[in-house]
């Protein structure tokens, strides 16, 4: 009885009036969704739906985007140390390789001597790749022994994730071809643990629902 | 094949590449060019017998497919000197390095490399640059020796020069 009253006592406003307020209402929602869509938001192409901030959404996007970054395809190359590490069990790259000021290793021993702009057929060959390097000496973006938390702040940080603004972040990891080569390894070595496709969106979403650290 | 073949400069002379562009430039010096003095030591660049010049870095000509030198300048373990003079093949004699010598062409090209870049190494660029050229003889100290010599008559041949 008493919801027929309510739905009776709409009745009682003027038509006209309802209808201008939901035609505002609706204007003023529309306004907030697009104005939070943002430039770095796009996932390969495609616009994702509209998020709101939810860091427990975020941080579950980044250990996501963690677990990849931590898989021998990309730790390998972000040591701790001016040694390169290879294989799945990330060892010391043999031959003493060493970093170098600009990543591309030193003296007679610089990373293109053996790598070449693309994967060597059969097991133990050397993978390859036209960029093939490590970060530089002045900006080592390290990953190996990072924390999910410690790297997410690295990430974020331009003075130590290579001088990149959100956007170039995002375009880094989606389309930068030493960062697909990942998902292309040479032969016996294994892909990072989720999708090209499925890092971008994992990524994509930890910075639209804030980009919080775990 | 190589549509056309491409001109290969190796130790300053032109040689035609009619060759599938995948093959290793080190078969094209061995079995085509007839230059024996690079070595086949493991064919997949982990230990360094196969170093020749490729645009003056000491590349592994093993794994380095023909296509990648076309229009390089490639220079081999013959013609790193008119007449065996390189300062670091007379430090090779005066030290009397090599043991059974098939790493040895690879050691002197690797060396070669760190001589241009650091003229005066220390014992650690030394380790540095030729630590993927691996010896079972074992001459590592040797060579180590031979390269400070290979320093020091370079320093006294620019010195005497100008």
């Amino acid at each position: 009885m008493h919801h027929k009253r309510i739905l009776q006592t709409n009745f009682y406003y003027p038509k006209k009036g309802v209808s201008v307020i939901l035609s505002i209402a609706a204007l003023l929602s529309m306004v907030v969704v697009f104005s939070f869509r943002s430039e770095s938001s796009s996932i390969i192409g495609k616009k994702p739906p509209f998020t709101q901030k939810d860091s427990i959404a975020s941080k579950k996007a980044f250990l996501k985007v963690y677990a990849v970054l931590m898989s021998p395809r990309c730790m390998n190359c972000h040591p701790a140390g001016d040694i390169p590490l290879q294989g799945e069990n990330s060892h010391l790259h043999l031959q003493g390789v060493k970093r170098g000021p600009d990543g591309k290793g030193i003296y007679a021993l610089k990373c293109a001597n053996c790598h070449q702009s693309h994967n060597l057929p059969g097991l133990h060959m050397p993978p390859g790749n036209p960029k093939w390097s490590l970060p530089p000496a002045n900006m080592p973006m390290v990953f190996q022994g990072r924390s999910a938390h410690q790297l997410a702040g690295q990430l974020l940080d331009k003075k130590r994730n290579g001088r990149k603004s959100i956007k170039a972040l995002i375009d880094h990891i989606t389309k930068d071809t030493l960062v697909l080569a990942g998902w292309y390894p040479a032969q016996g070595l294994a892909k990072p643990p989720l999708s090209h496709r499925e890092f971008v969106r994992a990524f994509n979403e930890w910075i639209s629902k804030g980009a919080v650290s775990p | 094949m190589i549509s056309n073949s491409q001109d290969l400069t190796i130790n300053k002379k032109k040689y035609k590449a009619d060759v599938s562009p995948d093959m290793p430039l080190l078969w094209f010096l061995r079995d085509i060019v007839g230059l024996t003095g690079t070595k086949f030591g493991c064919g997949m660049a982990q230990c360094g017998a196969c170093t020749i010049h490729l645009d003056g870095e000491a590349v592994r000509s093993c794994v380095t497919p023909v296509s990648r030198a076309i229009g390089k300048k490639i220079v081999t373990i013959e013609g790193l000197s008119e007449n065996g003079d390189h300062p670091l093949q007379q430090a090779w004699a005066e030290v009397n390095v090599p043991q059974c010598g098939y790493c040895q062409s690879g050691q002197i090209m690797s060396a070669a490399v760190l001589l241009q870049e650091k003229p005066n190494p220390t014992d650690s660029d030394i380790d540095d640059a030729l630590s993927g050229n691996i010896c079972r003889c074992g001459t590592y100290l040797r060579v180590r020796q031979a390269i400070h010599t290979a320093a020091n008559i370079q320093k006294s041949s620019v010195s005497n020069a100008s």
